[in-house]
């Protein structure tokens, strides 16, 4: 998910291999010595194929990545989600003022009040409060802080 | 300030690894690869080996042993979830007394279309809701009567919420467990 101005929304149209692959691989890769091969025969498909689709689906950036995804709060990071109420007038300007911090990784136009809301991730816990605070002194809104207190577990699956 | 991470990546339990102690370094270089993607190629865990200077075997082990910390929340495709056609997403927060929102938030995170569910403070007087969870979908409509089924069946109606569709991206980053949207 690298830094962009805008998602591209190409509504995905895809193989039934694509498909296939994409909806497995969601939940997961096999700790043993040839997980692809392992996931390819269990998918009915070659490893090469396999590889293949998945090198495909990587370079036409239907997929941000594949691997491992960090618990950046557990890591000994600092996580948040951040909102602020900015006046239409000044939203453009505020939204590139706020994505000029490194920390923001993601950074969404929700309809409410508070119409912007972004993600802040640190490397250290200590570093949340001097992001917002920098923030607030670089756009003069205030921002709301709303860390997570408890998470709740849910199945993360986007099936295609 | 300084970056102190508290370390507990850092060592890998030599039992589990069923080797002798893992290095830190090795570790710390194995996190950094994973960050970048698992190598496409037949043993992918053998080439983070030769990159990392750590076994494949030791590879596996921090693996695992992250897995089940739960350092590692998914292992395998982290998909772009507006390029699949999830456009249609919305934050529902929900003004829930106290002491039922542990529950609450365990029922709703059972939805099959709840996609992340977190508890977070308030901030009054301007934003009393402290259960927020995320419906991904690819049309409105969709999404909203998702939402309506839940409050039936939940016997919700009584309360208070809010429904935040995001309408536009401005920035996607991350390789972390940090999607919202």
């Amino acid at each position: 998910m690298s830094a962009m101005t805008e998602c591209p929304e190409t509504t995905g149209e895809f193989t039934e291999v694509e498909r296939t692959v994409i909806n497995r691989l969601q939940t997961g890769l096999p700790l043993v010595h040839l997980p692809y091969k392992a996931v390819a025969d269990e998918l009915g498909i070659s490893e090469q194929v396999l590889l293949h689709t998945l090198q495909n689906l990587l370079d036409r950036r239907i997929l941000t990545r594949f691997g491992p995804m960090f618990h950046a709060g557990e890591m000994g990071g600092g996580l948040t989600l951040a909102a602020m109420r900015i006046p239409e007038q000044d939203f453009e300007n505020v939204t590139a003022k706020v994505n000029e911090f490194d920390e923001v990784a993601h950074n969404y136009r929700r309809e409410h009040e508070l119409n912007m809301w972004f993600v802040v991730a640190t490397e250290a816990p200590d570093d949340i409060a001097r992001v917002i605070a920098g923030i607030e002194s670089s756009t003069g809104y205030p921002v709301y802080n709303m860390p997570k207190e408890e998470e709740f577990h849910v199945h993360l699956h986007f099936p295609v | 300030m300084t970056a102190s991470p508290s370390p507990e990546y850092l060592t890998v339990v030599p039992e589990v690894a069923g080797v002798g102690p893992v290095s830190a370094w090795g570790l710390l270089r194995l996190r950094q690869q994973l960050e970048r993607g698992l190598p496409l190629t037949p043993r992918p865990y053998q080439a983070l080996a030769e990159l990392t200077g750590l076994s494949e075997q030791e590879v596996m082990a921090a693996i695992r042993q992250w897995q089940d910390q739960g350092l590692i929340k998914r292992f395998g495709l982290v998909v772009r979830h507006r390029t699949l056609g999830y456009t249609a997403n919305a934050m529902v927060v929900w003004d829930i007394p106290d002491d039922q929102v542990q529950n609450l938030g365990r029922t709703l995170a059972r939805a099959p279309f709840v996609t992340l569910c977190y508890q977070r403070p308030r901030r009054l007087p301007d934003w009393p809701y402290n259960l927020f969870c995320m419906i991904h979908g690819v049309d409105r409509q969709r999404v909203l009567s998702q939402l309506a089924t839940l409050i039936a069946d939940q016997g919700l109606e009584q309360t208070p919420h809010a429904v935040l569709f995001s309408t536009k991206a401005y920035r996607q980053r991350g390789g972390c467990y940090v999607s919202h949207d």
